[in-house]
């Protein structure tokens, strides 16, 4: 007995039941449409994660400033200045698991150009930040060693601040004011859309640091060259860990603290952080496609269940096939491929509904979600495997029905 | 008497209902030859279906020896078995047993799906048979919309199709009105007169009449086996 005829017997036998073959794809429909739109769901969140680890730059370890304590008040993180740019230097030159350590030096204010001005916050930097956070510029150039040293009017300007200042308009070689003092944009940097924190991180302009302390932060940074963080980049396949052990000696080294005196600067590893939430949503897709999985195996059980109730009912056409001389396997592997076709069709249907699913779910709750090949593969596969397992208990009852008591079913 | 077709010596079945063994046959020995038209006959109880269903390899004897054909089928495994009724034998059944919402054609085709047969040959010999019977023109009829007897034909044609060299129908008129039942039996005789054996259950004396042998059952034992001289079932409908 050839496979075609044996589908084109399932086919019929499935079409003579229309609703309840309907009906019973509908646990398998279910199932699959919802496994593939939770992974999209939870791909989505990995997805998020991972770009703004992209956005991040990778292997990044922050310092900051340490806390002052006055008349037995804590201040915050950054309270007292002490870190400072020779830290930096040091750390990028002395310690080899280090490719670059970025100082920087923040502050805020009003940006403006002819009748506009926008609010945004400003870094004065060294090239290393840009290395560090892997941060191209999309048109312009990039500070000269003549412009870093010797406070240099230029800055590069983050797409935010060049589409709220400039609009349509290239920024490039115009004279922006930042806190009044005129400085000419060389450079746009490209777009790195929103942090993990959800800040806009393309509100931003760059200048040289000597620029930010001796010209816009006034007189009290000037002498001190004091720094808000330094940003650290971690070489490629070094271990994070050593790296910030050996950054802590060198500073506590540095800053002549003794021992058992507490650290006078922070370290904050964003990396860690980041790889920390994308192992959660990781987990968090498995948990999502795991519960899926159980309306995918209720749908199957819906499967056994009718495929049992379909045996019962055409005992006297089992008896009848045997007698004009089909075998046990020909009954089974007819029994067989009606529960896979049934699984089959209602996979494909849950695939259609799945997709659409996922693009109705980015649309309508504003989720970010993420088809992928494999979920549906999976999904596909899981929908087969399930007919297999669950059509086998009915189909190998069929075929081992003795031919003369199914003949005489009543 | 021509060359036998079945051979069965002390053919015996017994089924067990929990402790009770129930003998159904007990040693039943005889011929019949090719070509021949038989009505098995008797009471309920008297064993006839299991002696069917033992000529028709559709149960194993308890004990004892069958040969059709030449072929000793007695021994023979379940798979085995289905590949004999496949080749050699053609079922009637009283309640035509036809698989609903199917076509005629695809219903005498079917044997003919358990013996890898291409499509296209498996059409034109159902074809061929459905017309034959006297059918051509219900190719495509579900048994929801043929006649009791026009039901009964597929069935027929159904047992033909695989060209069996035993034809066995159980009771083939017991689910008809009288006058289709004698054209039921005319197109069982014209089979029987292009050479197909055929062996029949009845307990109805009219049916059988048109058989060239009866055998009688009772209790499990043949009890009465004698040669008929035929009423024509065609000069019946023609009168």
């Amino acid at each position: 007995m050839n496979f075609a005829a044996t589908l084109r017997i399932a086919l019929l036998a499935l079409r003579v039941n229309k609703m309840r073959s309907a009906l019973t794809m509908l646990g398998i429909i279910i199932g699959v449409a919802a496994v593939i739109v939770m992974i999209a769901v939870g791909g989505g969140a990995q997805a998020r994660v991972e770009e703004q680890i992209r956005s991040l730059g990778s292997n990044i370890i922050m310092v900051l400033s340490g806390s002052m304590t006055s008349g037995g008040a804590r201040g915050g993180i950054g309270s007292q200045p002490t870190i400072f740019e020779d830290d930096a230097y040091a750390i990028g030159r002395e310690i080899e698991e280090i490719q670059a350590a970025a100082p920087t030096l923040r502050g805020s204010g009003q940006v403006v150009y002819g009748n506009s001005n926008w609010s945004t916050v400003f870094y004065g930097v060294t090239p290393d930040y840009l290395e560090v956070r892997e941060w191209a510029i999309a048109e312009g150039r990039g500070f000269e060693p003549a412009e870093l040293n010797g406070a240099g009017k230029v800055v590069l300007i983050g797409q935010t601040v060049a589409k709220n200042i400039f609009g349509d308009a290239s920024p490039l070689d115009q004279v922006i004011r930042v806190r009044k003092v005129p400085l000419t944009v060389i450079g746009v940097l490209e777009r790195k859309g929103q942090s993990m924190t959800g800040q806009d991180q393309d509100d931003i302009v760059l200048m040289p640091i000597s620029t930010a302390r001796k010209r816009i932060l006034g007189a009290a940074q000037a002498k001190s060259r004091s720094v808000s963080s330094i940003m650290v980049k971690v070489r490629e396949g070094a271990d994070m860990g050593i790296a910030d052990q050996r950054m802590r000696e060198l500073l506590r080294q540095r800053h002549r603290l003794q021992q058992g005196q507490d650290d006078d600067f922070f370290v904050r590893n964003l990396s860690e952080i980041l790889q920390a939430q994308e192992a959660s949503s990781k987990v968090m897709t498995l948990l999502l496609a795991a519960v899926a999985s159980v309306s995918l195996l209720v749908g199957g059980i819906g499967i056994m269940n009718i495929m049992l109730v379909s045996v019962t009912e055409r005992t006297r056409e089992i008896g009848l096939r045997m007698a004009v001389g089909a075998r046990g396997r020909d009954i089974l592997t007819q029994f067989l491929v009606e529960a896979v076709t049934l699984s089959l069709i209602g996979g494909a249907i849950g695939i259609l509904l799945g997709i659409s699913g996922a693009m109705a779910v980015a649309e309508l709750a504003g989720w970010r979600t993420e088809l992928s090949t494999a979920s549906v593969v999976l999904a596909a596969g899981f929908a087969g495997a399930v007919g297999v397992f669950f059509g086998y208990y009915p189909a190998r009852k069929a075929s081992r029905l003795l031919p003369i008591e199914a003949l005489r079913y009543e | 008497m021509a060359k036998a077709l079945i051979r069965v010596e002390q053919l015996a079945k017994e089924y067990r209902m929990g402790s009770n063994v129930v003998p159904a046959l007990q040693g039943v020995s005889l011929e019949i030859g090719a070509g021949e038209f038989v009505a098995v006959m008797g009471p309920s109880g008297s064993g006839k279906s299991t002696f069917m269903n033992l000529l028709g390899c559709l149960d194993h004897p308890s004990d004892g020896n069958y040969w059709l054909d030449g072929e000793e089928v007695s021994r023979l495994t379940g798979d085995e078995l289905a590949a004999v009724r496949n080749r050699k034998l053609g079922f009637v059944f009283q309640h035509f047993n036809l698989l609903a919402r199917t076509s005629a054609l695809d219903n005498v085709g079917l044997p003919l799906l358990y013996s890898d047969l291409p499509h296209a040959e498996r059409d034109e010999r159902a074809r061929r048979r459905l017309q034959q019977v006297g059918l051509a023109d219900r190719l495509d009829h579900h048994p929801a919309q043929l006649s009791g007897g026009q039901q009964q034909r597929v069935a027929i044609a159904r047992a033909l199709v695989n060209d069996p060299q035993l034809v066995l129908a159980d009771e083939p008129t017991g689910a008809l009105d009288s006058r289709t039942s004698v054209e039921i039996m005319a197109l069982l005789q014209q089979l029987n007169h292009e050479g197909i054996t055929i062996v029949l259950v009845t307990h109805e004396h009219d049916v059988a009449a048109f058989a060239g042998r009866i055998i009688n059952f009772r209790d499990g034992r043949v009890v009465q086996d004698h040669a008929n001289s035929p009423a024509d079932a065609a000069s019946i409908l023609n009168a």
